[in-house]
Formats: C-alpha cells, structure tokens, sequence
C-alpha cells in the first residue's frame, strides 16, 4: 500500500506519509445535492481521489419515454431537473416540434421566453442558495427560497403546479396567463432587483466566501470542452458559448429580436452595466467562484429578458394556439436538439418510426456531463473543498440518474 | 457550415471510413463503419477544419421488434445503432456520427457487440460509454472503466433493449 | 453562607462546607442547563428572525418558550443508539467529559462580588484551563463513535482548539497584567467606576486585543464560521454524528454553557465584568457599608449586569453564526497562526508599555473616579471586601498574587 501511495504522482508531496482513508460521502451525506455519493482517497484532509457514484435516482425515464407518445412524456421530464422543469419542458417540446417541422404561434413564443427565464431565475435561485449551504452559510439559503417561492406563486397560478409544471408542451403551451399575472410580475422583478445586492454582500463580496471559493477547483476551458461541460460551468472558464444565441435555429428564432448578452467570464469583463461588485483579485477564470458569479449574472440577464418578453407578449394580440393532440402521430426520422437550461445544454433526442408513440427517447443531461468532471477538479483538495466544487457544478441528481 | 468540401476531405483523409451520409437532414450525419470510429473521431476532432472538440451524447437505439406481428412489416434488419453527437465550441455547429452494430457479436444472444471507446478522444466519453453499456448492452473496447453506472453493479439485462424483460425478483425486492 | 450554618444554626464545620458545596453546584448546574434552555430558544427564535422566518410559535405560548423544554423531553425519550463498532466506554464517557468540562469552568466564575463558586485567587488561569478539557470530550467522541466523519470532526478540533489556546491565553493575559492579579473578582473589581475604567477602553491595544479575544473565542467553543468540528455539510454532524438522544443533548449543553463561559470571561476580563457603564451605585453611597440588605441589592443588579452582558455576547455569536460562511481548515490555523497569535502577542507587549508610560492612565480625572478608592482596599492586607471593614481571614479568598506569594511562603 505505502508503494501504490509512493508512486502516485497525483497526491501532493508532504513530508508526513500516512495511511490513505476511503471515506463514502453520500448518498445521505448532507451537501451531497440529493443522492449522489463520491467515494473519496483522503490522506488526512487531503483528497488523493473522488469516484463519484450515481443511479440512485435512476427511473428509467428513457424505457418510459418509449411507452408514451411524445406529449405524454412531458410529466417525466418535469422531473429531470426539478428545479427548472419549465425549461426541461421546453426542451423536449422544441426537439419534438423540430422533428413535426411545427411552429408555434408567436403569442406562445412570447410566452415560453417569459416562463423559460422565469424558470431560469427560480433554479439560479436554488443553486446559489444551495451552494451557501454547501459552504456553511444558512440564511441566503433562505433568502433565496423566499425570493423563490413567489417564482413558484406565480407559476401556480399560471398552471397550477408549483414543482412539475408540464406547462410548456408540445405545441405550444397548455393555456394562456391569468388576467393581472403580468402585474404581478413586474412587482416581483421590482421587488428582487435591490435584493440581488444583498446577496452580493452576504456570499458573492463575502470575504469568508471569497477565500473558500476563489482558485478552488479551477476548470481550463480544453477541460470543460472536452468533458462536455455547458451552461454557467463552460461559460465560468471563459468559453463564450450560450445556445440561445450559437444553438439551432428553432430554438434561436425563439429568442429573435430579444437583446441579451452572454455572461461570460473574461478578465474584469461585464455583459451589462449593472451595478455588479468587482471580482475579488484572487480569484482565476474556471474557479468556483466565477462559475457561481456567472449564476448571478444571468439572474439579472433573465429579468432583463423577462422584461422584454412581457413587453412583447402583451404587444402580441393573436390568438396562443392550441397545442398538438395527444396521440398526434410523429413523422419518421430522427431530431436532437439542445436548450440552454439553467444547469447547461439540455439535449433530447427523438427517434421516430412514423407512429405516436417514439422509437426511442434520449435525454443528454448537462448535469451529467458537469458531473463526470469532478474527479479532475478535486484532485488534491481538502475534504472541506469537495462539497465546494460539486455545489458550484449545480447539478441535480434528478437529472443525472433521470 | 459543413461546406461541400467537408466529406470529401474526410473521405480523402480516411478512405472507406465513411459508409453513408445524409447533409440535407434535420441533423447531417454521417455513418462510419464500426472499426473506423476513433479514426474518424480523432480527424473530427483534431485535423478537421471545423474543430468537433465537444462528444455531447452517445445514443444507442435498438433496432428490433420483439412483436413478430409487428416484425413482419418493418422495413429495416434488426440492429444496434450508436449515435454520436458532435459539437464544435469554435464554429457552433454539429455532426451526428451514426455507427451501426449488429445486436448481438456474431448474432450469440448474450454476446454483446464491440466497438471501440472513443474515451481516449474526448475524456469525457466515459460516463456516456458506461451508460450505453449499462442500459444498452454495448461493449466497448478500450474503455477504461467499463461499469455499469445507473443500475446496479449486479443488475441483469439492459433495459433500453427492446427485448428486455424486467426481473421478477431483485434482492427480495418484486419486480412484476 | 458556610459561616451562617456554623454561627446560626450550629452545624458541624464539614457539613457545613458540604452543604454550601452542593447548594453552589446546584446553582451552576441549573445556571448552565436553565442557561442552555434559553439560549437554544433564543437561538432558534433569532435564527428564525435572522432567515425570516418565525420560528417556534406554539409550543408553551405565543413565542413558543417552552419549545427547547419539549426537545429536550423528546431526547430523553429517544431511543438510545450506538454504533455497533463503537468503544463503549469511552462512547458513553465522552459526552460527560465534555459537560464537566464546561461546567466546572463556572466554579470559578464570578457572578457579582461574592456570588462565585469558590474564589479562586487563579480564577483566570483555572477556568481557561478548565475549558480547554472539553475538547477531551469531543475527540472521545469522535475516537470511539467508529465513524470516519466523526474521527475527521475529532482531528479537527484537536488541531484547532489546541491552536486557539495560544492566543486565547494571550488575550487574557493582558487584563490579568493591568490588574495585576490572576483573581477574576480582582480583576472586575478593579474596573469599577465609569464605563472608561473598563479595560475595554484602557488604551488602544487593549481595545483592539478584545476582538482578537472574541475571535479566539469563538473558536475555542466551535461555533460558526469555526465550526469545523462539527461542520454539517462536510463532515455529516462531525463528532457528534453517532449521538443521539440525551448524550447528544449532553453536548449541547456544554457547548452553551461554553459559549455563555467565555461570554461572561469576556465581560470580567474586558467589560467591567458586574460593573454598569455608570456607578450608579458608588454615587448614591451604597457601596459605603450601607448595610448587608443595600450590599445584597447592590450585588444582585451587579449579577443582572455580568448576566446581561454575557448574555450580549452569546447573541453577537449567534449572529455571527447565522450570517456568516464556514472557514476551511487551514484557513481556520492560518488565522489563527498568522494573525490571531502575533497580533495577540504584539497588543500585549504594547499593552505593557502603554502601563509603563502611563501607569495611571491617560485621562486621571475622568477615568478614576470611585475606582482609586477600591483599589486601595484591594490591595490592602487581606484582600477586603467593599462590604465589610474589618479584615475577615478567609480560606481560599486571597487577594491577589502578593498575597500568593505570602501563602508559598508560610509553609
């Protein structure tokens, strides 16, 4: 054993040698994100290695998937992501219309806009909460909750659900606003704009929060790209790519004519002029820290958005459309298409063999792809960093193990 | 994106790799022959002029119809169908590499079929070639950590075959 | 009290002084867990009102004061787990350990002039020491509970409150050299007077070590942000991982009672311990032998004032721990080897100087007011109680290092 220790050129030289530890963090570890579990190497505090272990949750949404036609499927990937299953509606609901070549009324791409960035905002919240957590902070946990619970107010009354909306369907969406919902939505972007600074003081600007995440579990973007990283995780190294801007033209068109820019990580560069606090000096581009500062960018880049679309929905007169029938037949052939979920590039793949029902259904999980890069990130860190990377990959374990 | 020049250029590079194509599809893909795919993933990703630098899915889709009523009025043989989807972070835009396995090696039921891992061209095709394997039954050679990864180590079967039968009994658990 | 059951009642002189022993133990005991019922209810209220949140609301009333005497109920009805690899002995051992620990740090603690255990004339140096034992108690725990976390949470604490002892005793250095006596009651006495004769505001360094001492002290108890022993989302629950029912509430307990200690050390030390910010009670003539029923009155608001600040300094933890994140272990030693210890040792060193330069402080008048004759009787032949005028000798009731000294000498 002392041989294996000697010859690994992957645990930091230290003039003390001890006997390695395996440790089993999860799946009821507590800042483990739902059920997942790392087996971690430690020599002491130092993590040698981390085998991360999933399935836990694994409830064949895919063999499911090929049992249901496709409109039917839209419960389950409500509960991929959890957190965001407005935008896990949406991805599904566009690889599908991809595949049927259908279009959406434009008072329903309106609507996805405003609901898809509202989801955006909802999950951030979540992440960013969660991740105080992860680093031993409680309230912004808290503050984010309440900040998310109106989200969720809002979307029960828009649909009735406040966790698996399966709102946004195939064809469009499953029915229109409620009168005064708009209303209350700008109150509520109102309301959170200030509250946004506070979670800037209480973890972003935070100097504790700052030590525990600045050059911690630095990613390089060759590294992300080639692990298949996506979302505020790619977009943290500086790898300036967001689907609703470089994706495919169904899901680009959606956000046609919407201004927005893509929060990404350059050295002291900011896509708007908000008032955002300086980037601490000893962080580095791919650190914990800037992939949780991108999250917090692209909260304030989504009510941007959901301003403009509530402008534009309510400018839309035309009727919202009717989504497609439940058993409506599919065309053969095959259609992949990617979202820009709020956890990274959501992929769904439908094969299709002409009937209702599809040959079978895929689904790319971003968190899974985030998820496989922990090992390389946590390579000789403290025990106390693991639950730092891992919470600033933001993953979801409904999504990892679907 | 993917100019007219571009097969020609992967014909050229790796003659008889490449054993059909479709540019005009929803999604362009190219079929490659099973022993050529980390040949081609490799020029895809490092030679090519659109650098493919990002594995973002493999797929594996069973081509078999366990109804024989049904069976009699397919159009295509049974078989195993791996789809890579390929993405490139410089240009934005993708590929699919479509590879076609027979479902069992050399027609055995219980053999599964080989191909090579492309683990070694983007590390991150491991967990996705682990789960095709575990839910799919492909083998992959070269891989380095080939294990089941969703179900577990000891789960009998692959689940996304079209012939799978769920078990009756798992651990004392009821499974029908 | 002893000398009211030997004169009055005419008890023999042990029973007596075994009696009075139990009574003042008894007194602790229900000091620190009536002191951890409050302070768990106040915790869970500010929490509660830090997170907007409510908190508890029903139990035992409106703002739910019965709420830590329901848990508490519900621990000892729980069932009682050990882990089957655990070392028994030492499993069971260790919260005790721990209680003990805190509680015989109160021995020594003052509560107002002659409300204190028993007075030590090394009051300072014995509940310093004497807490420091807890953490025998927590690496017990996490030694013998057989749980990785809980051996991590264990190695932890070792390091760190180990670590923190250094500055800790430097912090308390400082008003035991400005005082010149290692006696608590000493030291507190001797800030009598105006809020500017606390040590808080003696000069600069003894300003600025005061928070280097609230830091150290934070950490010694382990709470938040240096509550790696026991860091949730790290290492499960730490030490206490494997604990349930009442043994885990038997770590609790001590680790209020901790918290309260170093709290009220922080107001003796630094915070004119009984003393309010106003003599109020020097000014009316109180203090001037008015009578045993006034002096009573006089110690019994001088009581509420030490309660009252300690009871300050336990909330400043409080939200302290519900605002801030938790430290990484090296950078929980890097602050305190880097930062916490020389600065420490440079504000003593400065703090020397400053008594030197100015030995009778900066500005005489206002600074000294009623705090010049008390400390003439102090240090008069006997150690004196304000209270009484004629020397009482008295066991164990020395009044400073001199008279230390005189003890060593005798035998």
């Amino acid at each position: 054993m002392a041989q294996l220790i000697d010859d690994d050129p992957r645990i930091i030289e230290f003039d003390v040698r001890t006997d390695e530890m395996l440790v089993n963090m999860g799946p009821q570890h507590p800042s483990t994100h739902g059920v997942l579990r790392l087996v971690l190497r430690t020599d002491g505090e130092i993590v040698s290695e981390v085998e991360p272990h999933i399935g836990y949750l694994h409830r064949c949404a895919e063999k499911i998937g090929e049992n249901l036609t496709a409109r039917q499927w839209i419960p389950y990937t409500d509960r991929m992501d959890y957190l965001a299953a407005m935008n896990m509606n949406l991805g599904w609901s566009l690889a599908v219309e991809k595949l049927m070549q259908y279009q959406v009324s434009e008072r329903a791409r309106h609507l996805r806009v405003l609901i898809a960035e509202m989801g955006r905002i909802a999950s951030h919240l979540v992440g960013m909460g969660a991740y105080g957590l992860d680093l031993g902070t409680f309230s912004p946990f808290l503050y984010a909750f309440r900040e998310r619970e109106k989200i969720l107010d809002l979307f029960e009354e828009a649909c009735g659900a406040r966790l698996t909306y399966s709102y946004i369907t195939v064809g469009g969406l499953t029915a229109d606003l409620p009168p005064g919902w708009l209303r209350k939505c700008e109150e509520f972007l109102d309301q959170f704009e200030p509250v946004i600074q506070e979670y800037h003081a209480l973890l972003t600007t935070n100097a504790i929060f700052v030590k525990r995440t600045a050059a911690i579990g630095v990613m390089s973007p060759e590294l992300a790209i080639e692990y298949g990283c996506s979302g505020p995780v790619l977009r943290g190294s500086g790898v300036d790519q967001d689907m609703r801007r470089d994706g495919e033209s169904i899901y680009t068109a959606m956000y046609d004519g919407y201004a927005f820019e893509v929060a990404v990580m350059k050295n002291g560069h900011y896509p708007r002029d908000h008032a955002y606090p300086p980037v601490p000096s000893d962080t580095v581009i791919g650190d914990c820290w800037h992939r949780f500062f991108v999250r917090m960018l692209e909260v304030v880049q989504s009510m941007d958005l959901v301003r403009q679309a509530i402008d534009r929905y309510s400018a839309c007169k035309g009727p919202l459309g009717e989504p497609v029938k439940l058993t409506e037949k599919i065309p053969a052939g095959d259609a992949y298409l990617e979202t820009e979920c709020p956890k990274g590039q959501m992929g769904f793949y439908l094969v299709s063999d002409g009937s209702a029902i599809p040959w079978r259904v895929r689904a790319r999980s971003s968190s899974f792809s985030n998820l496989a890069v922990t090992h390389e990130l946590c390579r000789g860190c403290l025990i106390a960093d693991v639950p730092a990377i891992v919470g600033s990959l933001d993953i979801v374990m409904g999504e990892i193990d679907r | 994106m993917r100019g007219p020049g571009f097969l020609e250029q992967l014909e050229h590079a790796l003659p008889g790799a490449v054993s059909g194509s479709r540019l005009d599809a929803l999604d362009p893909w190219i079929e490659v022959n099973p022993e050529r795919v980390v040949d081609v993933c490799r020029w895809l990703r490092e030679k090519s002029e659109v650098r493919f630098d990002a594995l973002e899915c493999i797929t594996a889709i069973d081509w078999f119809e366990p109804d024989p009523k049904k069976a009699a009025k397919v159009t295509w043989q049974p078989h195993t169908e791996l789809v890579y989807h390929l993405w490139s972070t410089a240009s934005r835009v993708s590929i699919v590499l479509k590879v076609k396995l027979p479902r069992w090696k050399g027609d055995v039921p219980g053999q599964l079929p080989e191909v090579a891992s492309v683990s070694g061209v983007w590390r991150g095709a491991n967990w996705h070639e682990r789960e095709v394997y575990d839910l799919s039954g492909v083998m992959f050679t070269g891989h380095p950590d080939l294990r089941r990864i969703l179900c577990p180590e000891d789960w009998e079967g692959y689940p996304l075959r079209k012939d799978y039968e769920q078990p009756v009994e798992y651990h004392g658990i009821r499974g029908r | 009290m002893a000398d009211f059951l030997i004169n009055t009642v005419g008890l023999p002189e042990w029973l007596a002084w075994t009696i009075t022993a139990f009574v003042a133990a008894a007194l602790i005991l229900n000091v620190i867990a009536g002191g951890a019922l409050v302070f768990i209810w106040a915790e869970r209220k500010i929490a509660a009102r830090i997170q907007d949140r409510l908190g508890p609301t029903r139990t035992g009333g409106r703002f739910g004061w019965l709420q830590s005497l329901a848990d508490g109920i519900k621990l000892l009805a729980k069932e009682d787990l050990m882990p089957e690899g655990a070392d028994g002995m030492l499993f069971r051992l260790a919260p005790y350990i721990s209680f003990c620990a805190s509680f015989c740090a109160f021995i020594a603690l003052p509560f107002a002039f002659d409300f204190v255990g028993q007075r030590l004339n090394v009051g300072v140096f014995f509940v310093v020491a004497v807490l420091g034992l807890e953490v025998f108690g927590v690496i017990l725990a996490g030694y013998a509970s057989a749980s990785k976390w809980s051996l991590f949470g264990a190695m932890r604490e070792a390091a760190q409150v180990v670590s923190y002892e250094v500055p800790l005793g430097m912090c308390v250095v400082v008003p035991v050299m400005l005082a010149g006596s290692m006696d608590l009651v000493t030291i507190a006495e001797k800030q009598a007077g105006w809020i500017t004769n606390w040590y808080l505001f003696h000069d600069p360094f003894t300003f600025v070590i005061f928070w280097v001492y609230v830091t150290c002290a934070v950490a010694s108890v382990n709470r938040a942000p240096f509550d790696l022993a026991e860091a949730e989302s790290e290492l499960v629950a730490g030490f206490h991982t494997e604990y349930s029912g009442l043994r885990w509430s038997f770590f609790f307990m001590a680790e209020y009672g901790s918290m309260f200690l170093v709290s009220a050390l922080a107001a003796l030390l630094f915070l004119g311990g009984w003393n309010g910010p106003i003599p109020v009670a020097t000014l009316a003539g109180l203090s001037e032998g008015t009578g045993d029923t006034a002096n009573y009155f006089v110690r019994l608001i001088g009581c509420g004032n030490l309660l009252l600040k300690a009871t300050l300094g336990v909330l400043l933890m409080m939200w302290v721990r519900w605002t801030l994140p938790r430290l990484r272990i090296d950078q929980v030693m890097t602050t305190c080897l880097k930062y916490c210890t020389p600065i420490a040792a440079a504000m003593f060193a400065g703090a020397m100087l400053w008594q030197l330069a100015f030995p009778g402080g900066v500005v005489r008048g206002l600074s000294r007011p009623a705090g010049e004759i008390r400390e003439g009787w102090l240090e008069g032949p006997g150690g004196l109680s304000p209270g009484r005028r004629e020397p009482v000798p008295q066991v164990g009731a020395a009044g400073g290092m001199e008279s230390q000294e005189v003890v060593q000498v005798v035998p």
